[in-house]
């Protein structure tokens, strides 16, 4: 069901789902952002909807809402691990249709391949999603490529529009909140077009591994890994154990965020490491998100936000790539 | 529901010291577990390690280590008389059907024998079950054989080859690589032997590449393969190659599956 408020109406019904809700939604973090003194797009715990930054698309991707960059699995003391708790409260995120068609493949590695992350899956059961509608495409963004465009997974769609405001309220419990407005059917904004297309490489053959294209743009590498970090899609993390300095005893095991173009990602004891090369490196990256994943799943890891080519301090485009390899293997 | 990445502490029942850096620890294990398959070894504050079963028992599991770095070095200095935290099992581990009625030839280098040493104890206990077993085991020099007792043991059901690479004069046994002893081998019919590979990246390369030149199809060929992991479960990727999840699809692979696979 679809109703119409005024801005000012809908601020405060905000306020008022912020103390019964988390409410994670991107933000402006002043003079952070990957070239220094530019601003940086990004997600945090809001209270009020004016917090909230509705037009530019976010540098980083809503997942830390679901995957904190660095968790704690365990603390330990020298015989007991003790678990910490879970959310407190229910969580609402904020999120545009590529990122909740990318949520799509967090639950498929996290809930669906093997076994089920108790971490995960207990933030994820507290978590709803309320789309926001993009009326124009971002210019890096090729979600329309992807097929990622559009979604009707969202619990609830918000949309300001000057001094109106408009919500679809799919989940009955959020809904509620919202009965005090006009009704008026209300319809997602979805783009039907991009700037950026890409077209996958059809034939995918043992020869595309081997690719000058991944030594041609993995030469240019500096590893820092940005392109996972803001990668909605990308689900690696590294274990680390980490002890506290009044009592070393006593300590945690976390996991952290990991990404395959750093240093150490394959290493194994001995420091023999699997893929060295950075050709290689950006191989494994670009095949996981537009085939191997599909391979194993039946549809493509990468829902085309574009955030990968805007963060690269190198100006290394993927979607570049992507659309050369495709012209290799027509 | 079950949270996998808690471990749980077991009891170290017994530790067998095969040389300085190798000991086997013999661990309390309720649960079902196949030759192949994993653990984590898991010590809060140093890390995990996954380490493969090299044994299976009323209630118990081996675990072959070779001492290599943090981990490692934690559990060979601090066992004494205590337990150990572990989660697993992992992986799919070898099936033993798919050897029953064969000519078997299992080839392993090093540490690489671990995960096969169940799949070996079967045979050599119940050596009618194949049509004949071979066990062609690689060690870098006399002091670095494992499993010493059971060689010994196996040799009287099954056909042994343990050789080292180097030795000093005076050895009298078998020398060389592996791959030396391939070539010889007799079987009664090729198109039933089946081989089992397991030991580090290069010797896997080569010996398969010498088991090729008998004739053998792709299909008769299993291997097992150790790649960088942080979890087992499917979920912190290091471990994946192609499609596929070594922790979970893997550790064994048949080689028909197995050579596609791209690091
Ligand atoms: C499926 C499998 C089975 C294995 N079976 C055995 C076995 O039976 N016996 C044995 O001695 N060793 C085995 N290994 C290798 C063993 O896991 C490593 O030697 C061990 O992780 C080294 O840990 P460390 O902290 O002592 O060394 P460090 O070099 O200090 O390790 C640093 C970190 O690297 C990671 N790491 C290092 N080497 C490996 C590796 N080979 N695989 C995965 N992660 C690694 C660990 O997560 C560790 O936290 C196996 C590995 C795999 C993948
Ligand atoms: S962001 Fe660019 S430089 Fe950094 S790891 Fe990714 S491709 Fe390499
Ligand atoms: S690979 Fe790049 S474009 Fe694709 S989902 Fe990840 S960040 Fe977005
Ligand atoms: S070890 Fe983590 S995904 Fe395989």
């Amino acid at each position: 069901m679809g109703y119409k408020f005024s801005k000012e109406e809908m601020a405060s019904i905000f306020s008022k789902l912020a103390v019964d809700y988390d409410v994670f939604a991107p933000v402006v973090k002043k003079g952070d952002g990957t070239f220094s003194d530019v601003d940086v797009v990004r997600y945090d715990k809001v209270s009020s909807l004016d917090e909230i930054e509705f037009e530019k698309k976010s540098d980083y991707s809503f997942k830390e809402a679901l995957l904190p960059i660095n968790e704690t699995i365990f603390y330990f003391t020298e015989d007991e691990t003790t678990v910490p708790k879970g959310p407190a409260k229910e969580r609402l995120v904020f999120l545009r249709a590529c990122d909740l068609n990318a949520v799509k493949r967090l639950d498929q590695i996290y809930l669906k391949n093997g076994f089920e992350d108790f971490y995960y899956k207990r933030t994820r059961e507290m978590t709803k999603f309320v789309l926001m509608g993009c009326k124009e495409s971002c210019t890096s963004g090729f979600c329309v490529s992807m097929g990622t465009n559009t979604t009707d997974e969202y619990d609830l769609y918000l949309k300001l529009d000057g001094d109106n405001a408009y919500v679809e309220a799919k989940d009955e419990k959020l809904a509620e909140a919202f009965k005090s407005g006009n009704e008026e059917a209300v319809s997602p904004d979805f783009v039907s077009e991009n700037p950026t297309k890409v077209t996958l490489p059809k034939n995918i053959t043992p020869e595309t591994m081997k690719s000058e294209l991944f030594k041609e743009y993995g030469n240019r590498c500096i590893n820092c890994g940005r392109c996972n970090f803001v990668c909605p899609t990308c689900t690696c993390f590294t274990m680390q154990d980490i002890f506290y300095k009044d009592n070393e005893k006593n300590g945690e095991r976390r996991r952290v965020w990991a990404s395959c173009q750093v240093d150490g990602y394959t290493e194994i004891a001995g420091g023999h490491g699997f893929r060295s090369d950075n050709a290689d490196r950006m191989r494994f990256k670009v095949m996981h998100k537009i085939h191997d994943f599909e391979k194993r799943f039946g549809y493509h890891m990468c829902v085309g936000c574009g955030r990968c080519d805007d963060v690269c301090p190198e100006y290394i485009s993927y979607s570049n790539l992507v659309n050369c390899l495709g012209k290799e293997c027509e | 529901m079950k949270n996998e990445y808690i471990p749980q502490l077991s009891e170290i029942k017994e530790v067998i010291k095969h040389t300085d850096l190798e000991y086997t620890f013999r661990m309390a294990f309720d649960g079902e577990v196949k030759p192949g398959q994993f653990f984590e070894i898991s010590i809060p504050k140093y890390g995990e390690a996954p380490i493969s079963v090299s044994g299976i028992g009323d209630g118990l599991v081996d675990f072959t280590i070779r001492r290599v770095g943090k981990v490692t070095d934690e559990v060979f200095e601090n066992y004494v008389g205590d337990k150990l935290f572990i989660r697993g099992p992992y992986g799919n581990g070898f099936d033993i059907n798919n050897y029953k009625g064969k000519e078997i030839v299992i080839i392993g280098g090093g540490t690489g024998v671990s995960p096969m040493r169940g799949v070996i104890q079967y045979f050599a206990k119940n050596p009618t079950d194949a049509v004949s077993t071979t066990v062609i085991a690689g060690f870098k020099s006399p002091d670095d054989v494992l499993f010493k007792k059971d060689f010994e043991e196996w040799s009287k059901t099954i056909n042994v080859i343990k050789t080292v690479d180097n030795a000093p004069e005076e050895y009298d046994g078998p020398t060389g690589m592996v791959t030396k002893y391939i070539p010889d081998l007799k079987f009664q019919d090729i198109k039933n032997a089946v081989f089992i590979c397991v030991g580090p990246p290069i010797m896997i390369k080569f010996t398969i590449m010498e088991i090729q030149k008998l004739g053998v199809a792709d299909e008769q060929i299993w291997t097992s393969y150790e790649r960088k992991m942080c979890c087992g479960l499917g979920k912190c990727g290091h471990c994946k190659m192609d499609d596929k999840y070594v922790c979970l699809d893997g550790p064994v692979f048949n080689y028909t599956e197995a050579k596609e696979l791209f690091d």
